[in-house]
């Protein structure tokens, strides 16, 4: 069984990220990037899938500039076989990452695609469910627990009011909570094997997808500064400010 | 606590723009170091140092590594950290490829070594120990020996230690006692105590080798009689299993100013009929075959001095953006407020002038060391016969400069770091005095700074009149010019002051040649001086290098955006200021080694 797994380059978790001085976005320069998070659970996951004995192969793939290779790299130490890097420099977002998948997956042909639930830069949190809609696909999102036998996927996925188990057919699109695992650290012998093992680079135009941006991004802001806190004398002072000024209750 | 950042901007920005990873690249076996793998290598390193090895630092040195008949227990969290650490592949980052290492050179083992020290110094040890005794069972070690031990130690499943001090041989090691027995079949009996063996009992694996030097019966005194020995805790049998416990155990652990962590042991050989040992290489030539190995050992101990200054000035940063306290009395930020009655210490001109000099002397120690092993990836695997000479001459007279110097402003720097915190700093909770405690021992272990500036001023620079020190200082003079020619006033001034500093290590180092053959007393008085000043000034030449480097790439990239500006802009400032504070010391250490022998040497026993 082959799986694909989409990782995308982000502003790594521990940056303070600051807004571009003309509010066209966040400052990307000179800021250390990594692989999302949640992505690496999904390759965390496929790699667990493929010990045991469940995968044969694990295509990582990025979509981005060149230097999303180096994110590549991370996955290949992590335990892919191979990568392949959609290379583009256009703004990309979730219904283009879709059709790219899409058209990736009709090459390759993977039992399932394992993706992050969402992105931490945009926390759009719509790709897998786009990219099942395009190939209808089953999909199970939210995965908190993954078994694979029979030629389906049974998926614990992370609800609002608890879990809730699904059974889906094959192929099809899992996308990870945080709680499905916790990835491993490369070992310094995979980082220097990752160098050697195979990375494609394709681009939206020789898959044939369209990639323009459908949405526009007028401004980007900092959240609004977080006012100082007071002391209330009692519960019912709290209860009225929770009514009546944070009109929370 | 404040958690530890791995500083991979200085680290990769030191190795790839200054230092030039491209000439290490070029060396036989290192073709595979390129920029696309050195990124992923040091990330990954800091993030077991990170998250793994820096959580347990605090727990580590408050619960301590503890005794209970034999058995050492290392902190919570060890065992486990170490399983990560070996079964990530990290112990054979540096070992030999034929005994399943990954062979890669000091430029990259040593950052990564140092980021892990950063994080856990205690921790730490044990692998610096290990790659000691792999790195004696390489170079002189039988083929049995090789392949009996060597893929272990080098895989880390078991660690290595390195048994010299005894009670009664501390520096002096000629005075060794312990007793090799030859037996029939060719091994020996091993009996004696050693003291103060790091990590010479724990419980992260299931077997230490332990690398004892003993006098064989009838060995000729003094240095010239001391043996190397392999003695395993436990056997090994032919097939590879572990087999009977060796006659060799741990008596107590010691209870120390720091390093808590790191078990240090009294072992006891031979107690029960003799511990069996194997011989390394010829008899009678264990102090020269551990004096090849103290190059990388030193280097190693050296690097505890960038790792804990890195550290300390972490953590004292982050205490010096929180604390508020006092008036300003220079200009703060708008945000702050009008006239605030109080600000963050860090706006107050000592506080940051404490804080840069912890910086700089973290950086100007890093960047020697990294040159330092790039000289010594270079002596050791270069083609070139006339670059390879060159560059161990370089190494072996940098070898005590790194190694004392760095450790003594370790100590400074940690010390600083508890100056910053006020009497936070006095107190345990804060951290920041773990950092100086642990740091205490770095001037002392593998010779102490004394011992460091006895080898530099008499083996590396009074035996050969200055030789190297003076092809050295003239390099450093050529980057002066350029400094000037940058363009950039802050690397003009500095450039001045580094142009004072060589002036006077030249002087000290003519003085030191001519004085050493008839005087040798009167250079030992001033031999630490002389260090400092050696430290100084190389580190200084190493900073004006970086901040030219800094210079250049900033006006490449014009104001846009390509280049990381705040990063390269410290630099600069920071080198300023290392010239300013730090370099324009060189003056009083030059008239101290000059001028100062005869207060020393006049001051009789009997007046003390």
């Amino acid at each position: 069984m082959k799986i694909l797994v989409p990782v995308k380059r982000v502003v790594d978790y521990n940056v303070k990220v600051r807004v571009k001085a003309d509010q066209t976005g966040v400052e990307t320069a000179n800021v250390k990037m990594s692989m999302n998070p949640f992505d690496e659970i999904a390759i965390e996951e496929a790699v667990k899938l493929k010990e045991a004995g469940i995968a044969t192969e694990i295509v990582a793939i990025s979509i981005g500039a060149t230097q999303c290779q180096e994110t590549l790299r991370t996955a290949l130490a992590m335990g892919a076989d191979r990568a392949i890097l959609v290379e583009t420099a256009a703004d990309i977002q979730p219904l283009a990452v879709a059709k790219l998948l899409k058209a990736i997956a009709a090459n390759e042909a993977p039992q399932l695609v394992i993706l992050g639930k969402q992105a931490i830069d945009d926390d759009s949190n719509q790709t897998g469910q786009m990219l099942a809609a395009l190939l209808n696909w089953p999909q199970a999102t939210f995965a908190s627990k993954v078994t694979i036998a029979n030629g389906e996927a049974e998926v614990m996925r992370e609800i609002d009011g608890g879990m809730e188990t699904v059974a889906i057919k094959l192929p099809a699109i899992i996308t990870t909570d945080l709680r499905l695992n916790t990835p491993r650290y490369a070992t310094l012998p995979n980082i220097m094997k990752a160098k050697k093992k195979p990375l494609d680079i394709v681009t939206p135009e020789s898959l044939g997808v369209d990639v323009s941006p459908r949405l526009k991004t007028l401004k980007v802001v900092e959240p609004a500064k977080r006012k100082g806190g007071v002391m209330v004398a009692n519960v019912a002072a709290l209860i009225d400010k929770l009514k009546n000024e944070a009109k929370v209750i | 606590m404040s958690a530890y950042a791995a500083p991979l901007k200085d680290i990769t920005f030191l190795l790839r723009d200054v230092i030039g990873l491209a000439q290490i690249t070029q060396l036989p076996g290192c073709e595979e170091v390129t920029d696309d793998l050195l990124t992923p290598i040091l990330e990954e390193a800091a993030k077991l140092a990170t998250n793994v090895l820096s959580p347990i630092n605090r727990s580590g040195d408050k619960e301590g590594a503890k005794w209970n008949a034999g058995v050492v227990t290392t902190p919570a969290g060890f065992k486990d950290a170490y399983r990560q650490y070996s079964e990530g592949g990290w112990s054979a980052l540096a070992g030999p490829p034929k005994f399943g290492g990954q062979g890669l050179p000091h430029a990259v083992a040593i950052p990564v070594s140092e980021v892990i020290g950063s994080a856990n110094m205690a921790f730490k040890l044990c692998p610096l120990l290990t790659n000691g005794a792999v790195e004696a069972l390489v170079q002189h070690g039988s083929p049995y020996l090789q392949d009996t031990f060597l893929p272990k130690m080098v895989s880390g499943e078991w660690t290595g230690t390195m048994n010299l001090t005894e009670p009664q041989a501390g520096s002096d090691l000629a005075l060794v006692r312990t007793k090799a027995v030859p037996q029939a079949d060719g091994t020996y009996k091993i009996f004696g105590t050693k003291i103060f063996i790091t990590y010479g009992e724990h419980d992260y694996t299931d077997n230490i080798i332990h690398l004892v030097l003993a006098r064989i019966e009838g060995a000729p005194e003094g240095v010239k009689g001391i043996s190397l020995f392999v003695v395993p805790k436990k056997m090994v049998n032919a097939d590879g299993t572990l087999g009977a416990r060796n006659d060799v155990k741990c008596v107590s652990i010691e209870h120390k100013l720091g390093i808590h962590a790191s078990p240090t042991c009294v072992m006891m050989y031979g107690e029960d009929g003799g511990a069996i040992g194997y011989v390394v290489g010829e008899p009678n030539r264990g102090l020269e075959y551990m004096f090849v190995m103290m190059n990388a050992a030193r280097l190693g101990v050296g690097l505890e001095g960038v790792s804990i200054a890195e550290r300390a000035y972490q953590h004292a940063l982050v205490w010096a953006r929180e604390r508020v306290q006092g008036r300003p009395t220079t200009a703060v930020p708008a945000a702050l407020g009008d006239k605030p009655k109080s600000v963050p210490i860090i706006y107050h001109p000592d506080v940051k002038r404490m804080l840069l000099t912890m910086r700089a002397y973290a950086e100007a120690s890093r960047a020697l060391i990294y040159w330092t092993a790039s000289c010594l990836d270079i002596a050791e695997k270069s083609t070139d016969a006339h670059e390879k000479q060159t560059h161990q001459a370089l190494v072996d007279l940098m070898i005590p400069i790194v190694k004392g110097w760095s450790t003594e402003i370790g100590i400074d720097v940690a010390s600083l770091g508890i100056q910053i915190h006020g009497g936070m700093g006095f107190v345990e909770e804060t951290g920041a005095a773990q950092y100086y405690r642990d740091s205490r021992i770095s001037t002392i272990y593998e010779g102490t700074t004394g011992i460091q500036a006895i080898d530099l001023v008499g083996r590396k620079v009074g035996r050969e009149g200055g030789a190297t020190s003076f092809v050295l200082i003239q390099e450093m003079e050529k980057l002066l010019p350029l400094l000037m020619a940058a363009g950039d006033i802050n690397l003009q001034a500095f450039s001045k002051v580094l142009a004072g500093g060589l002036r006077e290590f030249k002087r000290a180092t003519e003085w030191v040649a001519l004085t050493f053959p008839s005087n040798q007393g009167a250079v030992n008085a001033g031999a630490v001086h002389y260090l400092k000043l050696a430290g100084t000034v190389c580190g200084g030449w190493m900073m004006g290098r970086a901040a030219l480097v800094a210079a250049q790439q900033l006006a490449a990239a014009k104001g846009e955006g390509r280049v990381d500006t705040d990063f390269l802009k410290a630099k600069i400032m920071t080198t300023r200021f290392y010239g300013d504070h730090i370099i324009s010391l060189s003056t009083g250490f030059s008239e101290a080694i000059i001028t100062g022998a005869e207060s020393v040497l006049q001051m009789e026993e009997a007046y003390f």
